[in-house]
């Protein structure tokens, strides 16, 4: 099966954040934004499963696609030795991605930390005449991707934690600003789960629909093996239902934020 | 594929066209690898471990990787023993590869009347699952003393119609002696081993990793306790084993083989490659074509010692 590809680009982005450009008609051609791939790190170190990583963006007309990811294990750190030229063993793309609905004219992305990557492809799909980004960091050294947002978006808002760049505090209260100026058709999360729940919340007020992208840790990645749950709504009862292949990408009203 | 080359086992009365098996809980039902390889190729399936009633499973997260390993904590959710049968077994059925269902329950009385249920459905064998070490009620219970396993295996035999596997923990002091029990209250040939139960633990936050504190190891990590123990079992009983533990390839496969399994189980290996069934049977193919093996029933507990 063909699922080793070539890294054409392995940068870094800051101290533990990397981003590989990687050559695949088929990834290219197939991936929706929010959608996952499957990475083989290696077995130094004794590391057996595969990494999920979200796509963060995609050139179709050059048949790549780029994943950002940071170190935050072994898996990710033999990851992060990876060099442009070699090859890299994928599965994907795989799950849901977020749904696009050309009707919708106004749309809020709102992003945390290194849930910050699928919303980039997602700005560039969606036909939205106006699209905001608010992404939140940690502080200034943790900022990437500003450019390529700014391009992306029609009015990009970043917050730090600790204010040393952007706007102090979280993207939650900034939706609440943004929300009070003017109303959007759909809301779009990727970020801690904390972050996540907050949110929903906040545009439930407004009566405004969401989608949010769940991470959980995960095993086959294609919805076999049961492990990478989350608690969603089903009628009046609940059930486990797989972020790999249901998700990662769900309705922010069909998550149970326990 | 060689011509010449025999594949086929019979495991106490289940004919396998060749000894590699989709593992219990790894495997699902089967759609989602269909997608990946074609399920043509496999022995057979061992399904999702089934119950009376569908479970939810245990809370999230059920998996935590260790050295050459993994922990999981799924907790047996499946939608119930009957919408297996309503939908999963026609699905299952336009494969030419054996049907094994594994089956659970909370008390002799559902593990009865699942063994009732499935030999009147169109499985080709029943797994009893004596060993998953992630529900607090039914299976280990029974599974980690020989009094327990003969008492289950010797209620679910009057309603047997069909070829019983016994699936056996790895969390007793020995196997033998379980094994040994699951013999004599009639099973056809038993499975081993299922997981073995471990704990995970984030220094940073204190907490365990899993949602359920404990979990069930499998992997690398646990081949030679695994070929350990279908070795002793293989000595100590007259039915067919099933191995498992581990197992990544062919080479592997032949291991167990030669320990004296008759067939084997993979699981954790196909997450981390899809193909890792069909390459394991591949792997044996290529093993006995160099080794000039024209059956592979002659491996089974050829290891010289």
């Amino acid at each position: 099966m063909d699922t080793v590809y070539k890294i054409s680009k392995a940068e870094q982005l800051n101290t533990d954040t990397f981003l590989f450009t990687i050559n695949s008609e088929k990834v290219s051609k197939k991936a929706r934004a929010g959608q996952i791939v499957h990475v083989k790190c290696g077995d130094e170190d004794g590391v057996l499963l595969r990494r999920p990583i979200s796509i963060c963006s995609v050139d179709r007309e050059n048949g790549t696609f780029d994943i950002v990811f940071q170190i935050r294990g072994k898996g990710t750190k033999i990851l992060s030795k990876y060099k442009a030229g070699d090859d890299i063993d994928i599965m994907g793309p795989l799950g849901q991605g977020f749904s696009l609905y050309p009707k919708h004219k106004k749309i809020i992305v709102v992003g945390g930390g290194i849930g910050i990557f699928p919303l980039l492809q997602l700005l560039k799909d969606h036909p939205a005449e106006n699209k905001k980004a608010i992404l939140g960091f940690r502080d200034k050294s943790c900022v990437i991707l500003e450019k390529e947002f700014k391009q992306a978006s029609d009015k990009l808002i970043i917050t730090t934690d600790d204010g040393s760049y952007g706007e102090k505090g979280f993207v939650t209260d900034i939706l609440k600003k943004e929300l009070d100026k003017e109303p959007a058709d759909m809301v779009f999360f990727c970020g801690p789960l904390i972050m996540m729940k907050l949110g929903v919340g906040i545009v439930k007020e407004y009566d405004i629909p969401c989608q949010v992208s769940m991470e959980q840790r995960m095993g086959c990645g294609i919805g076999a093996c049961l492990v990478c749950v989350c608690k969603t709504k089903k009628g009046d009862d609940w059930d486990y239902t797989q972020v790999c292949k249901k998700g990662p990408v769900f309705g922010g009203d069909d998550i149970i934020f326990d | 594929m060689n011509d010449s080359i025999n594949l086929k086992v019979n495991i106490g009365g289940l004919e396998l066209k060749n000894p590699v098996i989709a593992a219990s809980g790894s495997f699902g039902f089967g759609r989602e690898y269909s997608r990946y390889f074609d399920l043509n190729r496999l022995g057979g399936i061992a399904v999702k471990g089934l119950t009376p009633l569908p479970r939810k499973g245990n809370p999230p997260p059920r998996i935590a990787e260790t050295p050459s390993g993994i922990l999981n904590s799924v907790g047996l959710q499946n939608p119930g023993v009957h919408e297996f049968i309503e939908k999963e077994i026609p699905f299952l059925r336009g494969f030419d590869t054996a049907i094994i269902a594994n089956a659970s329950g909370n008390t002799v009385e559902e593990y009865e009347s699942m063994v009732e249920i499935l030999s009147d459905a169109d499985v080709d064998a029943i797994e009893l699952n004596l060993s998953c070490p992630n529900v607090k009620e039914g299976c280990l219970s029974f599974g980690s003393s020989a009094k327990g396993v003969n008492n289950v295996v010797s209620s679910v035999k009057k309603y047997a119609k069909k070829p019983l596997i016994v699936k056996l923990t790895p969390n007793v002091t020995d196997i033998t002696e379980i094994a040994k029990a699951a013999e004599d209250a009639g099973a056809d040939s038993v499975s081993l081993i299922n997981t073995i139960l471990g704990m995970a633990i984030d220094a940073k936050t204190r907490r365990p990793i899993l949602g359920n504190i404990t979990g069930g190891l499998s992997g690398p990590a646990v081949k030679p306790i695994a070929l350990r123990m279908v070795y002793q079992v293989s000595k100590a009983v007259k039915i067919p084993v099933i191995g498992m533990g581990g197992i990544s390839n062919g080479t592997d496969a032949i291991e167990f083989l030669l320990a004296g399994a008759s067939a084997v189980m993979i699981g954790t290996a196909g997450f981390v490659n899809p193909m890792a069934w069909v390459e394991t049977i591949e792997g044996i193919e290529a093993y006995m074509a160099l080794n000039h093996v024209n059956a592979v029933t002659e491996l089974i507990g050829g290891l010289i010692v």
